[in-house]
């Protein structure tokens, strides 16, 4: 695979790469993410595939210049498959010392380094904690380094608009951009029309970023810096229209298709948090679609709106991450005892505690599978793309309406930030989502339950003849009279059980990627996805013999899941967790699943995987089927 | 509407469900109130829907044949808010108690009433921790001796009208579980008010805090120590309806009628003033030494607009103004490219 660190020595003007991952990296207020969604918007149009990952700090604003006030944000794009944003980089923009020391070490060797020279002076690099300047120690030999001076070159190119020093030093990262732009035979059409778009009211703003974008582009022309630049052609994706799509983007839209799709209002209840605020401002926008948005006091209250909305009707939803998870573990229960369809997001993030709030994690899955009191199973999904998490939102909606109890949908902020291209679906391919009001006073009884699903009926206020109470005290199954017999209990409890099971049979058998049986299978869930599709398609390539499966229900699981399993001599489970998914499989399958397992805030990266791979086949017999028993 | 609602009675509002407070509990004369209430109200059955908490005084939706949802400790106003809000049209009354309220459930409660839902709170303040028998509660006087107080306790206790108040809610009201007929009709108004209303209502358990309203309900002390909040009359109080509250500065004061002190001397009770002071001023009174305690409504502000309302209007307005929401053009929306 060609990348432009295998390409230095031609010398064409122009050359055709495969792929490229290109990094922004600067202060928090150097508007990276910016630049990087306007570069990854661009490639997109262009027909890439791509993956990317923002990575930024949980202080807004961090003293300027320092390591820990380093945001950055890095984009995978390709004229053929991407699963990841790429393990390292091709090339990496850096606007002071404090970013291009956080991020040197992922550059590849023979990477170009495009640093902004303006922001070496002493205090800078006293601030980055920098001994002596790396753009004159020679620690830097091994890449190709452009020294640039963005600010002194911005301020050049917008004199004669007139504006303050501040204002024309905050439009570099557009000079940055730019550059970008003529070392890939980007267009800057895209970003003209975003900047009118934004700056509506602020023409001089949009003005004065094109003008230092453009300059940035003529600069790379004008001075021959770079002898060559790249192109990539489109990716040969399926055909169709595409977008592209975020992963919290995808779950507010998912959920108001859903709502669309059943004939009901969606009703979230939400409190502010990291990653998760995201899918409340989204879905905030949305009142034209009857969507009822509650910002509540806390996230208690957020989901027990959610239940309130739920009993009267609607399709009713709460959106948190994990310290917020933690809250609404009572009211989950509640949810369970009286049947009611709701749908919990959960945008996990680093923990304990606030933890990491701006970094990724899978360590809520424990949590979201037993973290209540009693016995009170719920459903989970768990989303392993940015675009699948539209998918999710509509199958979360569907179990919860069909079956009538809460559903728990994981994501994570890795998924929740990182976008991909999306295949917009035909409205055809979006299933119906029946739901059944009843209203037939004759022979209504809260708890009597459908004998496939299990589901008790939806009667909400309203309803003349209907009247009856619910409620968290346990319940005679059928009357839903208040009960608590000793045996009435425990059958109440086996229901409420068999109920979450009875959705097994809407859970697809899991077909494994890659080999069919074998040496080894890969049990992933979540985000964890791409890199681990990355992964196993080099080492098959190199001729091992490894099964893929991701899930997407983990609660139930797929039935056949156990007999998949059977298949090969070993089952593998990377997690970026301390092996929770691992845990649930040895416990309910007695295999010797493996846990390979990250705890860093950051996903994998597929050579690390690869690494485990290979350490895992070799040892232990190799052959098929049976593993470890 | 009324064309179609059938006439209900008070047997339209009982369960079969059997009652299980304790024989003489205070919460008896509530639900009996407040089933004589309902079916007055013009309101077909269907549409009302009881909400409570957790406690003895949170069992109230299992006894009322109306739409019931008894939820968690604390939560009944978020429960009722997320009902509301998806279903304005509903007539939603939440059943809740001191500790219920007050203790787990504070924060919900003035977020609730500042937000002006409508809905309709019963608080029974029994002072005390009934179902779990017998702590104190946030309404529990200072240096109240209870099983987890053995020594007094040490906390001040919280005005819930006061706190009300603080928290703006529109509809403020005091009554007693033994004045039946005055708590009916405080139910009437709290009825007819669109916005939020919590209605303060002061109820006996006489297992775990008996007579704690022993001062203000016994035959021959009643209208000694209770002063009846009507709106456009002077507070006058006492067996012989002397005693009188006048403002002096921005206190009050307890003034004996005659010699020279009329009636029109007196502070008249407007429920609708706006100084907030007003209505703050009257809810100190029952810790004022001297002072009767004042029930009836409040305070009554008919013009603050409902949340629910204020929801539905700004998706009215969205959907004038951008029209109907298009889930294929929803889909399609931001920058799109063909891959063919
Ligand atoms: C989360 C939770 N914490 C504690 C309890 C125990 N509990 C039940 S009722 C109650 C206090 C009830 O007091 P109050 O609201 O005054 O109601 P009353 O019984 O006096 O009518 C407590 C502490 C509970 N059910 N749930
Ligand atoms: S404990 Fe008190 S409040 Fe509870 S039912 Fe008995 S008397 Fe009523
Ligand atoms: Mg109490």
């Amino acid at each position: 695979m060609a990348t432009i660190t295998d390409a230095v020595e031609s010398k064409p003007k122009r050359q055709v790469i495969e792929r490229a991952v290109v990094r922004f990296c600067g202060d928090s207020g150097d508007g990276m993410q910016i630049s990087g969604s306007q570069f990854t918007n661009t490639v997109a149009l262009y027909g890439n595939d791509l993956a990317t990952f923002p990575d930024y700090p949980a202080e807004i604003r961090a003293p300027a210049g320092t390591l820990p006030g380093v945001s950055g944000f890095q984009v995978q794009f390709s004229s053929s498959d991407v699963y990841t944003p790429g393990d390292a980089v091709d090339v990496l923009v850096a606007m002071n010392p404090a970013a291009l020391k956080m991020n040197i070490k992922d550059l590849k060797k023979n990477g170009i380094l495009i640093v902004n020279s303006d922001s070496f002076a002493d205090n800078d690099l006293r601030k980055a904690h920098q001994a002596t300047n790396p753009l004159e120690d020679h620690s830097l030999d091994a890449y190709r380094v452009f020294p640039v001076q963005l600010e002194r070159l911005t301020q050049a190119a917008l004199e004669e608009l007139g504006l303050d020093a501040k204002t024309m030093n905050r439009c570099k990262n557009f000079f940055a951009l730019g550059m970008c732009y003529w070392l890939y035979n980007r267009p800057m059409d895209h970003t003209y029309r975003w900047l009118d778009d934004k700056f509506k009211s602020k023409p001089l703003l949009a003005e004065a970023n094109k003008r230092a974008m453009k300059a940035g582009y003529s600069y790379c022309e004008a001075t021959e810096a770079f002898q060559v630049s790249y192109e990539i052609p489109p990716a040969k994706l399926a055909p169709g229209l595409y977008r592209n799509l975020s992963g919290n983007q995808a779950l507010a839209m998912g959920f108001v298709v859903a709502a669309r799709q059943a004939g009901l209002q969606l009703f979230l209840g939400s409190y502010p948090i990291t990653p998760a605020s995201d899918i409340l401002h989204e879905l905030s926008g949305y009142k034209n679609f009857g969507v009822l948005t509650f910002q509540a006091e806390d996230e208690i209250a957020a989901i027990t709106s959610a239940i309130g909305a739920a009993y009267s009707g609607a399709l009713a939803m709460t959106t948190t991450s994990g310290p917020g998870m933690a809250l609404k573990t009572e009211a989950m229960g509640l949810a369970v005892a009286v049947e009611l369809p709701i749908v919990v997001c959960d945008i996990q993030r680093g923990g304990p505690s606030t933890g990491l709030p701006t970094k990724t994690e899978q360590a809520d899955l424990l949590q979201a599978m037993y973290g209540r009191n009693s016995e009170a199973p719920i459903p989970i999904l768990a989303a392993s793309t940015p675009g699948d998490c539209f998918w999710v939102a509509l199958e979360a909606s569907r179990i919860a309406l069909k079956y009538m109890v809460p559903v728990i949908v994981l994501s994570d902020g890795y998924l929740a930030n990182g976008a991909e291209p999306w295949r917009i679906p035909q409205l055809s391919e979006i299933p119906q989502i029946p739901v059944h009001f009843v209203t037939d006073p004759q022979g209504f009884l809260p708890y009597k339950r459908d004998p496939q699903t299990l589901a008790r009926p939806w009667a909400i206020p309203g309803t003349p003849g209907l009247e009856h109470r619910i409620g968290g005290l346990e319940k005679q199954d059928v009357t839903g009279n208040v009960n608590y017999e000793p045996l009435n209990h425990e059958k109440m409890v086996r229901l409420r059980a068999a109920k979450v099971e009875a959705i097994g049979q809407d859970v697809p058998d899991v077909v494994p990627s890659g080999d069919p049986e074998g040496d080894l299978l890969i049990v992933g869930w979540g985000s964890t996805y791409g890199s681990i599709t990355a992964a196993v398609k080099t080492q098959r390539a190199a001729g091992r013999r490894i099964g893929h499966v991701h899930l997407r229900y983990l609660n139930p699981l797929p039935r056949n899941l156990g007999q998949v399993m059977e298949r090969y001599a070993k089952v593998l489970v990377p997690e970026m967790n301390m092996g929770q998914l691992s845990m649930i499989l040895r416990a309910k399958y007695l295999v010797d699943a493996e846990g390979y397992n990250k705890i860093q805030g950051q996903p994998f990266k597929q050579a690390e995987l690869e690494a485990k791979i290979e350490e895992v086949l070799s040892y232990g017999a190799v052959g098929t089927g049976k593993n470890g028993r | 509407m009324s064309a179609t609602v059938p006439v209900l009675t008070k047997k339209d509002f009982q369960t079969d469900q059997e009652v299980r407070w304790c024989p003489g509990c205070g919460d008896y004369a509530i639900l009996s109130a407040v089933q004589a209430v309902f079916p007055e109200l013009g309101i077909p059955r269907e549409k009302f829907v009881v909400v409570s908490g957790i406690g003895c005084s949170s069992r109230f939706p299992y006894y009322m044949n109306t739409f019931g949802f008894h939820t968690i400790h604390g939560r009944a106003p978020a429960v009722a808010t997320g009902i509301k809000v998806a279903h304005p049209e509903l007539e939603v009354w939440v059943a809740t108690g001191d500790g219920d309220s007050l203790s787990i459930g504070g924060n919900h409660t003035i977020h609730m009433l500042r937000r002006n839902v409508g809905i309709k709170v019963l608080m029974f303040n029994n002072r005390i921790y009934g179902l779990t028998k017998g702590q104190y509660s946030p309404t529990s006087e200072l240096g109240k001796k209870t099983k987890s107080t053995p020594f007094g306790s040490a906390a001040r206790p919280f005005n819930p009208l006061a706190l009300a108040i603080g928290a703006e809610t529109t509809f403020v009201a005091r009554s007693i579980d033994v004045m039946q007929q005055h708590l009916k009709e405080t139910l009437k108004k709290a009825a007819a008010h669109k916005g939020a209303a919590y209605i303060e209502i002061l109820q006996n358990c006489n297992i775990f805090n008996d007579g704690a309203w022993q001062y203000l309900t016994e035959k021959d002390a009643r209208s000694e120590h209770i002063v009846q909040l009507e709106h456009g009359k002077p507070l006058i109080f006492g067996k012989n309806r002397d005693k009188g509250i006048r403002l002096n500065g921005l206190d009050l004061e307890v003034v004996q009628l005659g010699n020279g002190v009329s009636e029109h001397d007196l502070l008249i009770h407007d429920e609708q003033y706006r100084n907030p002071a007003y209505a703050f001023l009257l809810a100190k009174m029952e810790e004022m030494p001297g002072f009767p305690t004042p029930v009836g409504v409040f305070r009554s502000w008919n013009d603050i607009p409902r949340y629910e309302d204020l929801m539905a209007n700004q998706i009215k307005d969205v959907v004038t103004k951008r029209g109907a929401g298009d889930i294929d053009k929803l889909l399609r929306s931001g920058d799109t490219w063909e891959v063919r």
